[in-house]
């Protein structure tokens, strides 16, 4: 006998998923999150608690998500040469709260493309990167991003983007109002031969499985929703513990998956209460939902998962924002903090096909570009100079109120030597060794965002700014080997350090997440992604993690087929 | 300030952090100084956010009431033991304590205002300006993490002690929070 049929490490899209799944199949689940509880009464009815607000001190500058890099620093190095670390303190810091990455998430949830899953065939190797295909394709993924979509409660305009995958039906709701910024960076764009579209967004545009439509507030990336507009992660995670069958237990730091005696499976887990008491949870299934940084951390710690791969591959979005400063106000925060995307750097045009070949590269491929624009003033006043000019620039607010920004989520390319490991010296408050970055991005990367960068800032001039300019994280100058103040990349997205695939000696877990060594372990968070692509990982994160709990929990597969011709 | 508001600044202190706020954020035309705005206010807050209970680090919510609903920012929040950690040792350093200085030593907030604010010297707030940017100046990490404090001061939620009558909101037309009212569609798409 176990505690439960299964334990789930972190509360995020993934564990949240997962547990609804589980529990609608009868289960018995303990979710053991590491940070604090501000989503919901884990008390029926689970409503919300009442403390995320329109608060852009407590979100952005007093670690209110956590995790807070005094309680859990992480160290970053951009190669083993410069030493242990060169920096430490927050890197890519996803929310440690109850609801995890999906909390602060403005809830952009595109699907990735057909080629996304067999990127090595179609398109071929690329040297100093380890470029493979996934253990399955988009056909068999796509009935269960359907079912994500209908989960989280995605509103989107099916028709819209002329470059997505084929779809089995349209999205759960209409598109939300449009922003003003993208309405003029969206027709600029249209009229020199991009295809921008609505996003599809995980916010309500009407009343949706008894959360209200979004009021537009405006403290959306970044931030939690006080109205619960927002599907991820409230809905899995109010739906699995309406089961009756899951418990959530905050402030619990898993420490270890501890074995039988076999040493081939796991029995279950340790950890820390908020007390710093150890416990121990017993279970038939291990479920590590902790993100690609945390997961493969624990699996470090625990010893588990091939030694050879655990770890590596880490990968990031690298980002470019080009930014145009207009004349006149965007009123960037009022919104859904992105209404607008585009593919068009995903799919290479001649010009790209061009610009990848005089890099020396066979192709490159950029990522979405987010129609964006500023929107905080605490954020805005930090990156000023102080006297005269902080007040002057304050009152014309070139950096917020005239601000448009395009991001472009670049696919970056897994490369062994990017990894994840333990701290030989640096600790957490728990004193377990702090995660480790290594990670330099591969010159494809940089000689995208080189190519796409110029353009999009054309794409504002004819929009109205009167000024452009664009940076990247990391820096340019990073992915050439300088030296930067603060090298860590920005970016939120997080995969790839507990890769899937048929080969147990080149990857960590099989096609349905399981670890190839102890099979009842599964991973169900980004870290089991082969390769980035140039989208937003959620959505993909909640499809996998469907598909994997759906087969774990022994129900029968989703199928889906494209609508008929008319 | 009443008696049970949080504070940490002695008066002459609090006269020093006001001048220096005043010339980080200087006023022009109809956008108020640091100093009225309420910076020192703000840090006094901050680095007393333990005289109280619970500590003044994060707000309430879900609504201020300044756009409908219940004003729950001021009923602040309780904090676990590991983030209580985490705030007292950055805000009053890590004073030899094992359990927060399990990766070395930290040096608190209140060390840094307490040297910086000797180091701008008692007379600051008579110099002439030029005599107080020098000052500044001359200490350049407490000039940082003195305008970090007083951008926060000026444009946080004024339950964070500063943005005195949300003067620093009303400057640069910021409407602050605004749940749960909301923008209307219209005012998202339109032009402003």
């Amino acid at each position: 006998m176990t505690d439960v049929d299964a334990v789930i490490v972190g509360s995020g899209p993934a564990g949240a998923t997962t547990a609804a799944v589980l529990t609608d199949a009868g289960w018995s689940v303990t979710i053991l999150e590491k940070g604090r509880n501000h989503l919901l009464d884990l008390e029926p009815p689970h409503g919300p608690l009442g403390h995320v607000s329109n608060d852009e001190l407590k979100h952005l500058f007093r670690y209110f998500l956590g995790p807070d890099p005094l309680i859990e620093p992480r160290t970053y190095r951009r190669r083993e040469a410069d030493g242990e670390r060169i920096f430490t303190g927050g890197v890519n810091n996803l929310p440690s709260t109850v609801g995890g990455g999906g909390f602060h998430a403005d809830g952009k949830l595109p699907r990735f493309r057909e080629v996304d899953f067999h990127a090595r065939s179609e398109l071929g190797p690329i040297d100093g990167a380890d470029v493979v295909d996934w253990p399955f394709g988009y056909d068999e993924l796509e009935p269960y991003y359907a079912e994500a979509e209908r989960v989280v409660g995605v509103a989107g305009d099916h028709t819209a983007n002329p470059f997505a995958a084929w779809r089995s039906g349209p999205y759960p709701m209409p598109p939300g109002p449009d922003m003003f910024c993208a309405v003029l960076t969206s027709r600029a764009a249209s009229e020199l031969g991009f295809h921008p579209y609505r996003a599809p967004t995980g916010v309500n545009s009407v009343e949706y499985d008894g959360r209200p439509a979004c009021n537009n507030c405006g403290f959306c990336g970044f931030f939690g929703c006080p109205i619960e507009a927002k599907g991820d992660p409230v809905a899995p995670l109010r739906q699995a513990l309406r089961s009756g069958r899951c418990e959530v237990r905050p402030e619990s730091y898993v420490t270890e998956v501890v074995l039988d005696a076999t040493g081939n499976r796991a029995r279950g887990v340790r950890y820390l209460d908020a007390a710093g008491v150890e416990h121990e949870v017993s279970a038939r299934h291990v479920i590590l939902a902790a993100g690609a940084f945390e997961t493969p951390r624990l699996l470090l710690a625990s010893e588990l998962g091939n030694p050879d791969v655990v770890g590596r591959y880490l990968m990031y979005h690298f980002q470019t924002y080009v930014l145009g400063v207009f004349p006149f106000s965007l009123h960037g925060h009022r919104g859904r903090s992105v209404t607008h995307l585009m593919d068009d750097p995903i799919v290479p045009d001649a010009a790209a096909r061009d610009a990848a070949r005089e890099a020396g590269l066979p192709y490159f491929r950029g990522g979405i570009v987010e129609h964006g624009a500023g929107a905080h003033p605490i954020l805005e006043a930090v990156h000023l100079p102080a006297g005269e000019t902080h007040t002057r620039l304050m009152l014309e607010s070139p950096m917020r109120e005239r601000l448009a920004a395009f991001t472009m989520q670049g696919e970056d390319l897994p490369q062994a030597t990017n990894r994840v490991d333990l701290d030989p010296r640096v600790n957490d408050v728990w004193g377990r060794p702090a995660g480790r970055v290594t990670f330099l991005p591969h010159r494809h990367e940089a000689a995208c965002a080189a190519h796409w960068a110029p353009r999009l800032e054309e794409v504002m001039r004819r929009a109205g700014a009167e000024s452009t300019f664009w940076i990247t994280s990391p820096p340019l100058e990073d992915a050439r080997g300088g030296v930067q103040r603060d090298p860590t990349p920005i970016s939120r997205h997080v995969m790839g350090t507990a890769r899937m695939g048929t080969d147990p000696r080149t990857s960590v877990c099989d096609p349905w997440h399981r670890l190839h060594d102890v099979e009842n372990v599964l991973v169900a968070d980004s870290s089991v992604f082969p390769t980035s692509a140039g989208y937003g990982p959620t959505l993909t994160i909640v499809a996998l993690a469907i598909r994997a709990a759906r087969e774990l929990a022994g129900l029968t597969p989703l199928r889906s087929s494209p609508p008929a011709a008319p | 300030m009443t008696e049970a508001e949080p504070h940490y600044l002695s008066a002459e202190e609090h006269e020093v952090v006001a001048a220096a706020c005043e010339r980080l954020i200087p006023p022009i035309g109809d956008h108020p100084g640091g100093r009225a705005l309420g910076c020192a206010d703000y840090v006094d807050t901050l680095l007393g956010a333990f005289t109280i209970d619970p500590p003044r680090i994060w707000a309430g919510g879900p609504f201020s009431g300044r756009a409908g609903g219940e004003a729950r920012f001021a009923d602040f929040l309780a904090l676990s033991r590991v983030e209580e950690l985490a705030w007292r040792t950055r805000i009053e350093g890590s004073r030899g304590i094992p359990e927060r200085e399990f990766n070395g030593p930290v040096t608190g907030w209140q060390a840094e205002y307490r040297d910086g604010l000797v180091a701008l010297g008692a007379d600051f707030a008579a110099l002439s300006p030029a005599e107080q940017d020098a000052r500044l100046d001359a200490v350049p990490a407490f000039k940082d993490l003195l305008y970090r404090h007083a951008c926060e001061g000026a444009y946080a939620d004024p339950e964070y002690g500063g943005n005195r009558d949300r003067a620093g909101w009303r400057a640069i037309r910021f409407p602050g929070d605004v749940q749960p009212r909301g923008y209307t569609d219209e005012e998202v798409t339109g032009r402003a």
